[in-house]
Order: C-alpha cells, then structure tokens, then sequence
C-alpha cells in the first residue's frame, strides 16, 4: 500500500506531499515542463518540515511498513476516540432529515453562527462575565480560527508564544509573515518570542524578561503541558498585557477538563475584554474533532491603537474569507450545550481524564517527572539530558505505542515527551503496561 | 411563499445586518458605511475623539491592509438592506432574489447519508475523529471520476473543504502578498476583498471604483463578457469565473484556450472558478481542465453549495495538479497542502458523507433535478425582462440574469426595485466598477415566489 493510501484509509491528518526540504531549489521545472513565472510565498520558504501531526502520522506508516503485525496503541495525534453522545447526534439527525423539508431547509447561515448557539454559548460558558452572543463568532475549529486571526493581525505585528505550545500558532505566524528566518542553532524562528514555560517556572513564563509583543498566545489548560494557569497568573497576564497595550489571545480549548477549580476563560479576570481574544473548540469537549466546531470570542471593549474595534475587522474577515460553520454541526453544537448533552459529554471527559489518571500513575510509579494530566487530557513526561524525536522512535519502536517528542512543540519541548489520554480503556491499560516493562 | 419563512432567513442569513442594528452595540460602537459607493456621507469607521479619551485603546496597530476595503462585504450588506427594509415594511412579503442562496429541500437520499453518519458518530464501530485535512479519500475519489474522469486528475490533486469562498481565502493565503493579480470587471467580490486582505493591493481609488495594482478586466456584453486579453497587463494571478457570477456568461472552449494561451505565455496562475459549471446549458467546457496545457497553469475551485443547496451544509473542493510549479520549479499543490494542514482541520465529515452521496448515481440525479427547477426559475425571470423590453444577459448557463438598465446607478436602482416592488436584488456596482448600470437577478428561489416576483417586475416596468 502507498503512503497516501494508507493515510486515507486510516483517516488520519496528514500531508501527502512530506519531508519538505524547503531550502532545496528545484531544478524540477525544466525537466518537469513549463514553470509558471509566479515566486513562491517566501514565508512558505520558512517552513522546515511539515506540520507536526502529519510528520507524526508518517512515522507511523513508516513503522507499520516495518512491522505489518505490530499492535500499534496511539497516544500521539490528540484525536478523540468516544463515541458522541446519542442526544447530540440525534439531534445532528434531526436537523439533517429538516433540511429535506420545506420547513426545516436552511440555506446560507449567517457568517457568524446561529444566534441560538451563540447565546447558548455565551449562557454556558461567559455567564456573569459580561459577555454577550454577538462578541461570539461561531466556526469550524480553533485551528482555522487561529489563522483566521492572523490574517486579521496581519504581517506587522510581533508575536510571543508559550515555549512549548501548539504548532499552529507559530507556524501561522510564519505563513503570514509575521516572522523571520528559522534560527538553527536555537530552532526558533525571528521575531517570535518564545516564553519559555516549564517546571522550573510552575508552567508560566517570567513575564519580567519577556519582551512587549503586540499579540501574545496563551493556552490553558496547556497543550501540551496540560498545565491550567493559576488566577494569579492569569492576572499577571492580564496585567502584562494592559500594560504593553498588548492583545492576549487566549486558547480555551480543554477548558472543559479542568478538575481543580481553576479557571476556564481569561474572561473572569477583571480587565480581560479589553486585553483578550478567546478561542475554544467543541473538538476536545464533544469529541468534534471530524464534525468541526468552535468559537471565538471578540469583546467589543478590544480596540487597536487608533480605537476601532477589532470585532469589527474580524466581522469583516469573517464574512470575507468564511462562509460559516456547517449548521448540522452548529444543531450538534446546541445540543452539546443542553442539560442532559452537557452531562453526557461530562461523562466522556471523566472517562478519558480517568485514562489520564492511569498514565499518570503509571510514570509516577516509575520515578519518572510528570506533570499534566490533572486539567487536561495531556502528559508530559520528562526524559532528562534526552532527545525526544529519540525517545519517540525507540518508544515507538520498543513498545508500539506512538507518542509526540516535545520538541515539536518548540525548542523548551526537547526533553519531553506528549502523551494523550485519548483512547479506549483497554488501550490505556495495555500503554501504561508494556511502558513500564520498557522503561 | 410565506413572511415568515423569509424572517426567519433574514435573521439567520448574512450577518452584519443583525450586527450592526443598533440594539446590538453599546455606546462605542461607530457608524459603518452601509450606503452606495457614490453617495455623499459615506462615514469612516474610527471611534470619535470623545471616545478615545474613555476607553482603552491597545498599542497593536490596526491591520491597513483590512483598513483598505471601502465597505463591509457586499452581500451582507445587501441583508442589512433588505432587514431595514422589512422593519419599514413589517407585513411587506419581501421576495429574496438577492444573495444566491438556495431554497429547495436537498434530496432524501443525501440527507439520509448525512443522517446515517451522524448516528453512525454515536457508535464505536462507526466513530470517526479527525480526518484527513484534504478530504476522505472516497469523496476525492468520487469527485476525480465525476468531475475529472478522463481529464487526468487524480484523487490527489483534489482537496475538500467547507465551501469555495474559503478556499478563495486559503490560495490567497498560499500565494502571499507579492503576487498581482487580475479579475474579471464584474466579478464575485470575494476574490478581490480576499485580495486586499492579503495586501496585494494598493488603495481604493475612489474616482475609478478600483483598488490600485489590481488588474481588473473588464466583461460586458460588447466584448461578450471575455476580456479583450490584448489590452490585459501580466499579472501572476487570474480569477476567472465561468459560468460567470454575476453575469452568467460562460466561457466558450475557445475563449478558455485562449486564456490558457494567455496564462502560459505570461508565466501566469488561473484561478479558474466553477462553482456553477453544472448550470450549463451550452456546449461549452465546465471545467478549465478540458483544455488542453491547463494543468500547467490552472488550479480549479468548485462548490456543492448550488448544486446540492450545501450553502448552509459548507462542502466544496480545489483542484491543484501536480504540474502546476511556481518559478522556482516547486510544486504549487505542496504549499497548498500545507496551509490545509495548518490553517484548515477537513471539512465536516457529515457534510463530506452527504457529498459522497450527491455524487452516487442517484444522487447525482437527484441534484441535477434541483438544479433544473433553478434553471426553470431562470427562464422565467429571463422572460419576463425580455417581454419588458430590458437587455437582458446570463440565465443561460447559470441561475443569475444579470439586467441593464443603462444609465442609471446600480444601488439606486436596487434600491428603487426594494421600495416598490420589496423585491431584493443585487446591485452590479457591488461587483466591481463593470457592474454600474446593471442589476443581478438570482435565481433561487421556491416557484410561487419565482412567479410573484415577475407579476411586480411586471406592475413595476410596464
């Protein structure tokens, strides 16, 4: 089987052109035919590899190749695995079987998402917060969002992200001009800031020597540390941010898996409308992650320099370069956000943080340093003085079970390895024995 | 036809209608330009001093390049109109030919597999996760042999998504901002807003009703809506869309061999636009790639959203050959692939089962049965127009008639036609400085509504 054809078979996010040397220039053209006369996006130039999770999926075909019988458990791609509950499928169903009525047919949506959603939105999640359902965009992920972001900032603004954090931040920056050269010797691109976060610093950067950026990524609960940030630490952030006239956009994404109280958007701490941006997802909290829905949050309060209100450019690119997400997931959506979808979904994420719990367990048991697992669906293991595409490979090749090497989340990655709690129990039990008869 | 019915899709459909009413925003909100391009008190959208000193203002500049697009995207506009009409008129049955948006019921045996997926999702053997950014390969497949079958396109060539005007944005996003481009004068505005975004453009100049260094090609019915390609300076990009909207025009094979012609000779990228190539009623191509040497400069967009009434459902695909390189010889379809893995997550896959549906035989039948209700539409409206003496265009190969009504302002008469007739329209000016003078008519819409709405044309123009 090819590449490409395995990759569709098992579904699985990837790219099918890979393994980008994207400092080669081709000679292709004169043998390959004619070459058009228009230059190649130079911030694509910058981009060294593919985006992680692909590399990631072609590790695994590559060692499925190798080892055609292998019993393969992942633990890598932070895909969900549950199945969604009855209540929000039904109504996925229902909304679907309407659009073969004259009644139920719904055409073009309105770019920004159905009222309903966005109100029930702002009800569940920004109740007391002075949030209200028009400062809520509706959309088909956290992932798009976060380029659509960037095409709202533009190339003229500096960036500073967590070091680790999720690829799609930088790699956004990079492809819409933000950044510089990818530096070698530190594996950083120019002109990002890279807030180192780790133990040594409770997961939270040193904000005192980082420098003003006009935006700054936030994520918490953490991927991929699964680190919740404090309310003392979010108010530093809130603090820092008001004081460089800086935007934070926060990532809410597994807000839901918090256990210990912590907070789930930047929007409960005093002055964040005018300092924030929130994004989130349904992917982590509904299991969503092929039905495609998220949100973001764009306080009327947020104003650039000159005092026009970001809503209304991200109105405009929403409306521009967006047409809505698909009104079967926005029906699923809805029903998510019901009672008894809300407590059904609960009972998913107990499920997989209960999976979690065994991981954790399991590492701890071996004396190993871990942390995550407690708000999020993430651990993160570390494996001193290690390179961790090395321990992914002998992980891998050692005990079938794919991971992800920290460094893919950034230089301050390196050391550690990401698991993901994702998966059926069985799975999870099986993971946590063969990784300590390894290790 | 009922009002209801309308109300609801006013609330539902586009966007800064319900946005910018006036319930919806506290004291800071500023004014936003809702009015004809020519019109006098055309405001700009900055807070007023007073407004400055109170609030909290960031130290991030404002994107200029989004500071550049002269009003908000033109067919939400058109809602705000027609919701500012309704609420003049409350019992006024307001007929919607207007934004093209779909009104008939999407066949049982596509929604069936929509819904089927949906429980499917609920059940261990059936669950599905992420899936791949560019598509299920069973749809690839499904849209390579419909669509592509002896054209040389491969299921690897073919990325899905959640709808053309996405995917729109996505190539902007891959071409950057040092690439030119060119569009058809009138065009779909999306190609130029996405454009401006992207800061491929200089500023809008007022006097021409064009953004500078953009090439705007200009399509009437002398030229017979082709550019004369002679007078059309290089660029690195052309949008091109056929059957056209607004005009409804669709390129002969000829016209497209010479644009291919044109686009190898000058090193240039067609963006060849398709959304509506199942509208066709004439022998002409449907897609680019029917000409021959067009995988060396073309990539294809095309959309369920007419064909199925996807609008709301959000399914489309781009073609990107294999042989399509940029300068340096690289391969335009890897940097496409990579903002889809990046920028993009996989359109949903409930809507994905529903497109793999259209595509069986009897859903493909089943779609070409809506779609000749619309073209039945647009005879109708073509009709009535004629018999009133109007030069009438379009209709033929797509569901848009495209009106002149030479002298007069576009806006003006749109605005005319609402008042008089609450028929909602769009105005040609929205499609570019090309469009002044005449008025888009869509086609879309259930018959009763259809019918009505040339009774008024009727009442009105007699």
């Amino acid at each position: 089987m090819s590449y490409s054809q395995f990759l569709s078979h098992v579904c699985m996010p990837h790219a099918v052109f890979l393994q980008l040397k994207t400092s080669s220039k081709s000679n292709a053209g004169s043998s390959l035919g004619h070459c058009s006369k228009v230059p190649r996006n130079v911030n694509l130039e910058k981009l060294r590899s593919g985006y992680l999770f692909p590399e990631i999926s072609r590790h695994e075909f590559e060692h499925l190749q190798k080892n055609p019988n292998a019993s393969l458990i992942r633990l890598g791609i932070g895909d969900t695995t549950h199945p969604i509950p009855d209540t929000i499928t039904q109504a996925m169903a229902e909304h679907v079987r309407g659009l073969s009525t004259i009644q139920g047919y719904r055409g073009y949506g309105a770019e920004q998402g159905n009222m309903a959603l966005r109100k029930a939105i702002a009800g569940k999640f920004y109740q007391d917060m002075g949030i209200k359902a028009d400062e809520i965009f509706v959309s088909d992920g956290a992932q798009c969002d976060i380029s659509r972001l960037q095409l709202l900032l533009g190339p003229n603004v500096t960036v500073a992200v967590q070091d680790p954090s999720f690829p799609a931040y930088i790699d956004s920056s990079v492809v819409v001009g933000q950044a510089g050269e990818l530096e070698e010797e530190t594996g950083k691109y120019r002109n990002i800031t890279y807030m180192n976060c780790g133990p040594e610093n409770n997961f939270f950067p040193d904000l005192s020597t980082i420098p003003r950026t006009d935006v700054i990524f936030f994520c918490s609960p953490n991927n991929p540390t699964g680190h919740a940030a404090s309310r003392q630490q979010l108010k530093q952030l809130v603090e820092f941010a008001k004081a460089n006239g800086s935007i934070i956009v926060y990532d809410s994404a597994y807000a839901a898996y918090i256990r210990d109280g912590s907070h789930r958007s930047i929007f409960e701490i005093p002055g964040a409308k005018e300092v924030a941006i929130e994004i989130s997802s349904f992917s982590k909290f509904a299991g969503f992650t092929g039905v495609r829905l998220g949100w973001t949050v764009v306080p009327e309060e947020l104003k650039y320099s000159n005092g026009f209100p970001v809503i209304k450019d991200f109105n405009r690119i929403v409306c521009t370069c967006f047409n809505g997400a698909s009104n079967i997931a926005q029906a699923g959506g809805l029903a998510c956000l019901s009672t008894h979808g809300y407590q059904a979904l609960h009972n998913v994420i107990d499920y997989y943080m209960e999976n979690a719990k065994i991981l954790v367990d399991g590492f701890e048991s071996l004396d190993l340093n871990v942390y995550g697992g407690k708000n999020a669906p993430y651990i993160w293991v570390h494996f001193p003085g290690s390179n961790s595409w090395n321990v992914f490979s002998e992980i891998l090749e050692k005990t079938n079970i794919l991971t992800v090497p920290g460094r893919g989340f950034g230089p301050a990655g390196e050391e550690y390895i990401r698991i993901s709690a994702f998966g059926q129990r069985e799975q999870i039990l099986e993971a946590s024995r063969r990784l300590k008869v390894y290790l | 036809m009922s009002l209801a019915n309308n109300l609801s899709t006013s609330m539902f459909s586009s966007s800064s209608s319900a946005f910018l009413a006036p319930t919806s925003f506290n004291a800071s909100r500023t004014r936003s330009v809702s009015v004809p391009l020519k019109s006098l008190n055309i405001v700009k959208c900055v807070a007023t001093p007073q407004e400055q000193q109170i609030a909290y203002k960031t130290k991030v500049s404002r994107n200029a390049n989004i500071a550049k697009l002269q009003a908000g995207y033109l067919f939400p506009e058109v809602a705000r109109r027609r919701a500012a009409h309704l609420l003049k008129y409350p019992n006024a049955q307001v007929i919607s030919l207007g934004i093209g948006d779909t009104t008939e019921p999407i066949p049982d045996v596509i929604t069936s597999a929509m819904a089927k997926k949906s429980h499917a999702l609920s059940t261990l053997e059936g669950y599905s996760g992420y899936g791949a950014e560019q598509g299920e390969k069973a749809v690839r497949a499904a849209l390579a042999s419909t669509f592509y079958g002896n054209l040389g396109i491969e299921e690897d060539d073919i990325f899905v998504s959640d709808g053309a005007k996405c995917d729109i944005s996505r190539l902007q996003v891959v071409f950057g901002s040092n690439v030119t481009m060119a569009v058809q004068d009138p065009s779909y505005p999306a190609y130029v807003d996405s454009s401006v975004i992207m800061g491929q453009t200089g500023q809008f100049q007022k006097d021409v009703e064009k953004y500078a260094n953009i090439e705007y090609m200009r399509c009437t019915p002398e030229n017979g809506f082709f550019p004369d390609l002679s007078t059309v300076a290089r660029t690195d990009i052309i949008f091109f869309c056929s059957p056209n909207n607004p005009t409804g025009a669709a390129a002969t094979r000829e016209q497209l061999t010479r644009l291919v012609q044109f686009a190898k000779d000058n090193g240039s990228i067609i963006v060849y636009d398709s959304a509506y190539a199942l509208y066709m009623s004439d022998e002409n191509p449907r897609s680019i790639f029917e000409i021959p040497g067009a995988k060396e400069v073309a990539i294809e967009t095309a959309s369920f959203s007419k064909y199925a009434g996807f609008t709301g459902v959000r399914l489309g695909w781009t073609v990107v050959p294999k042989q399509l390189l940029f300068s340096d010889g690289f391969p335009v379809a890897k940097d496409f692939n990579r903002i889809v893995c990046t920028c993009f997550n996989g359109a949903s896959n409930i809507s994905q089962a529903g497109g793999l549906a259209c595509l069986s035989p009897e859903g493909f039948e089943a779609m070409q049965e809506v779609i000749g209700f619309y073209k039945e539409n647009t005879k109708i409206i073509v009709e009535t127009f004629k018999s009133l003496g109007f030069k009438v265009y379009g209709g033929q190969n797509a569901p848009y008639v495209w009106v002149h009504f030479p002298g007069r302002n576009s806006w003006d008469v749109f605005s005319e036609i609402l008042e008089k007739t609450h028929i909602v329209t769009t105005p040609g000016s929205g499609f570019g400085p090309g469009g002044e003078g005449f008025i888009r008519v869509s086609a879309f819409g259930h018959r009763e509504n259809v019918l009505e709405a040339c009774r008024r044309f009727k009442q009105l123009y007699n």
